[in-house]
């Protein structure tokens, strides 16, 4: 029986194997397929890692206003770039919306008030970024009275493309996905390229984080005026709303909604559930299947991506005329019990967000503003929100784990994660025993910094925290 | 609440695996081939596990102890390395054997390169090496399956040689479960693809090496063992010797192979040609340790021509 077996596997295996290769073979050759790619699954790019994404939490719960409390922060950093110009003085009285800090040089954006009351102190203030920031502190008279300039501007179809990048300019409205780069530069491109494709990134890939999907749930009509907006803006052929596949649902409404219906060039799209499937260049990668050249722009492949509250923030810019002021914050973490989705006046100091779940119900290891894989801990309460920041996380020692540090084993996880196809633990070595030619011999300031490398090592090393102080190095090195 | 809180940069959260679960995983899918061979060897199989491992990792103790570093031993590895040496052993050695080649593999091949991950030889196969070099005669003599050896009687040769000496003839089933004679570990197919499934499960390992370097024994063999082309035995190629333990458990090695996904592949397909052409042409029935050694030594530059693409560059993805 036993030998029967054994001589039909034998005789069978290499015809049936020789097939099978040449299937997979002209699969990718001819076709441009690969088979050994099931056809359903979800488009993605290569690398990546799968945190537990605790989105359970956070994702059935409405947002919620969050009252604004008596001392607002509001940085002359909220963007990336260069700082604004504060046009206001000591005892001013102001209003909601009024212009607080205008733009200053070309990367800038201007940063209004979110409450009405009196400008107390102009100082320095402690900011995400760890070192204390000019920041214009307001005191709260809770009448939330309207500055007098704010009026809507009409719909954006009646709207001239400069008139809706000159809104968004004036409304101070920033990347919200966390890079906070100002968004009417990126609807500028340089010229002689085209941008044929606006992504609109509903990935949401960090963990904890809900506030992405909320909006597309809740602000529908909203999305879906910015992306009509934007469209109009750049002169687009189409806008496409992408989500992971954790948030179909999400999806499903937007493509309920009877302006999606009506704009045909609006588009929805579901990705793989995947870390860092956010990244501009890997969605762009999952999208539009192009890949973003090396120090480029996603302009260089004619698109341009924008976070999903950026894209509702420039509706309500145009339609009420309000700047950007408040944006949906995720407040979770292992040591907070009420966790909720808050729509936060920008300038909050996080402390407030905290006493209104109700502080802490377990000692916190770490507070962090934004997702686990990306945010920044801090080390006080008394640091704003700022138009960045998507999440107030307080993790406990369990969420963040033990770090116990080995030597290298070379197994190799974490170039097999890397999104941008570098070799961590080589730049490593390369770091360690600091070595520039070679680093950018390894494209080392290809590094996004997402994370991933780290996140995956078993060894608990750190490549990206290397990587960071050698970019660092480098950069100090050619100046 | 102005207790310091601790900030230190992002990522914040990490996969739960470590180095010594890593590891751990390891020594647990290698205990079916463990207990296959107590079960075909008897007991003293067991005895030369035990005292492979504690000597193993007493002398990782030692060298730490020696240079005034902290202790290594608990990331596991030198257990796994023991262990591995044990199973690369045949059943009938003094008891002395592993003991030396436990000093070797921990002292020479591993912490005079620095240790962990910084070596560029397979310890247990750099120690067997080392051993069959040295003492021939004790490393190359096997008993049959069967023979329950008892610890610390040397038992007076019912020896045998392995079926890839070509002169045993043996039963397809008792290849696939292990009946038959060899080293500890490498006998029980069975008890090896348990191992393996359970590795890949775990995700400790790709599939990449073992398959690519099963694949190009059984491809080979397949095309040059018989007589004339195409119809050599290749699934009895593939099922003798100690193929499996090396593919699934030495040349998945982490330090020693390439960490790129292509580079996988090259290595075990190297592994494989090598296999077979030491099988085939080269004096000793079996290649599979000298052909991981060899690619060992290779591994730095096939890592290098195989970098992965750099991202951006390619244009358009394949799919
Ligand atoms: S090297 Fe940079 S891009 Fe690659 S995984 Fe690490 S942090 Fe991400
Ligand atoms: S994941 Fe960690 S242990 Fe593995 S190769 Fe990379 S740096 Fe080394």
């Amino acid at each position: 029986m036993a030998s029967i077996l054994y001589e039909v596997v034998r005789l069978t295996c290499p015809q049936v194997g020789i097939c099978v290769s040449l299937l997979i073979f002209v699969g990718r050759k001819a076709m441009g397929i690969s088979l050994l790619h099931l056809p359903l699954r979800f488009p993605t790019f290569t690398g990546g890692v799968h945190p537990d994404d605790n989105k359970r939490h956070t994702a059935h719960l409405k947002i919620e206003e969050l009252s604004a409390p008596k001392k607002m922060i509001f940085p002359t950093l909220q963007n990336a770039g260069a700082p604004g110009e504060v046009v206001v003085e000591v005892g001013d009285s102001v209003k909601v919306g009024q212009l607080l800090i205008k733009q200053c040089g070309i990367i800038s954006a201007n940063h209004h008030c979110s409450v009405s009351g009196t400008v107390i102190a102009i100082e320095p203030h402690l900011h995400p970024c760890g070192s204390h920031v000019k920041s214009v502190i307001v005191e709260n008279d809770e009448k939330y009275e309207v500055f007098r300039n704010i009026k809507p501007l009409g719909h954006p179809e009646n709207l001239t493309k400069e008139e809706i990048i000159k809104a968004v300019s004036n409304a101070g409205i920033v990347g919200m996905g966390g890079a906070a780069f100002p968004t009417h530069i990126k609807l500028s491109p340089p010229s002689g390229k085209k941008i044929n494709h606006i992504i609109i990134n509903g990935a949401e890939c960090e963990p904890f984080l809900t506030s992405d999907y909320r909006v597309m749930l809740e602000d529908t009509d909203e999305l879906l005026i910015g992306c009509g907006a934007l469209l109009k803006a750049v002169d687009a052929s189409e806008c496409i709303i992408v989500a992971e596949s954790n948030k179909k649902d999400a999806i499903a409404k937007i493509k309920q909604n009877p302006i999606y219906q009506k704009n045909e060039k609006i588009k929805t799209a579901i990705v793989k559930t995947k870390y860092p499937q956010g990244g501009e260049k890997q969605l762009l990668s999952a999208v539009l299947k192009k890949e973003v050249p090396p120090g480029g722009l996603p302009a260089d492949i004619g698109a341009v991506v924008v976070n999903i509250d950026t894209c509702a923030a420039v509706a309500r810019s145009i339609t009420t005329g309000m700047p950007l002021i408040t944006r949906v914050v995720t407040v979770s973490g292992g040591a907070v019990a009420n966790k909720r989705n808050f729509k936060v006046r920008i300038g909050t100091p996080v402390a407030d967000a905290i006493n209104a779940v109700g502080g802490f119900t377990a000692e916190p290891a770490k507070i962090l503003l934004g997702g686990p894989m990306m945010g920044v801990a801090i080390h006080s309460t008394d640091i704003p929100v700022t138009k960045g920041v998507g999440a107030i996380l307080a993790l406990t020692e369990k969420d963040v784990g033990i770090k116990v540090t080995t030597n290298c084993t070379q197994c190799g996880k974490c170039v097999d994660v890397c999104p941008m196809n570098l070799m961590p633990t080589i730049i490593d070595r390369y770091c360690e025993n600091f070595d520039a030619e070679m680093l950018e011999k390894l494209n080392i300031a290809d590094c996004i910094e997402c994370g991933s490398c780290t996140f995956i090592c078993p060894a608990r090393r750190d490549p990206l925290q290397r990587i960071r102080t050698a970019k660092k190095k480098i950069n100090a090195f050619k100046k | 609440m102005e207790k310091m809180l601790r900030v230190g940069a992002a990522p914040h959260i990490f996969t739960k695996d470590s180095t010594a679960v890593i590891m751990q995983d390891v020594v647990i899918a290698l205990l079916p081939a463990l207990a296959a061979g107590v079960y075909f060897f008897g007991y003293r199989a067991a005895l030369l596990a035990i005292i492979s491992i504690a000597s193993a990792v007493a002398f990782e103790h030692l060298w730490n102890v020696a240079f005034k570093k902290p202790t290594t031993v608990y990331d596991f590895s030198a257990v796994v390395s023991g262990l591995l040496l044990a199973l690369n052993l045949p059943p009938t050695v003094p008891v002395w054997i592993p003991v030396v080649g436990s000093f070797f593999m921990i002292i020479i091949v591993k912490m005079c390169f620095g240790g962990m991950g910084q070596n560029f030889l397979n310890p247990a196969l750099g120690a067997r090496a080392f051993l069959v070099v040295s003492w021939p005669s004790i490393m190359t003599s096997y008993v049959n399956s069967g023979a329950k050896l008892i610890p610390f009687l040397l038992p007076d040769a019912v020896t045998s040689a392995t079926p890839l000496s070509g002169e045993a003839a043996t039963r397809y089933i008792d290849l696939f479960i292990g009946n038959i004679g060899g080293c500890i570990g490498e006998t029980s197919k069975i008890a090896l693809l348990i191992g393996l499934a359970y590795l890949l499960i775990r995700k400790v390992i790709t599939w990449r090496i073992p398959v690519a370097f099963v694949g190009t024994v059984a491809a080979l063999s397949w095309v040059f063992a018989g007589d004339g082309y195409f119809n050599g035995d290749w699934l009895f190629h593939i099922l003798s010797g100690g193929l499996f333990l090396g593919a699934f458990f030495m040349a998945t090695d982490y330090s020693t192979t390439p960490v790129t996904k292509n580079g996988a592949f090259v290595f075990g397909i190297g592994c494989g040609v090598l296999t077979v052409i030491i099988r085939l042409i080269g004096g000793y029935p079996e290649g599979v340790s000298y052909s991981i050694l060899l690619m060992n030594v290779a591994s730095p530059l096939i890592e290098k021509a195989t970098a992965p693409k750099r991202f951006g560059k390619a244009g358009f993805k394949s799919a």
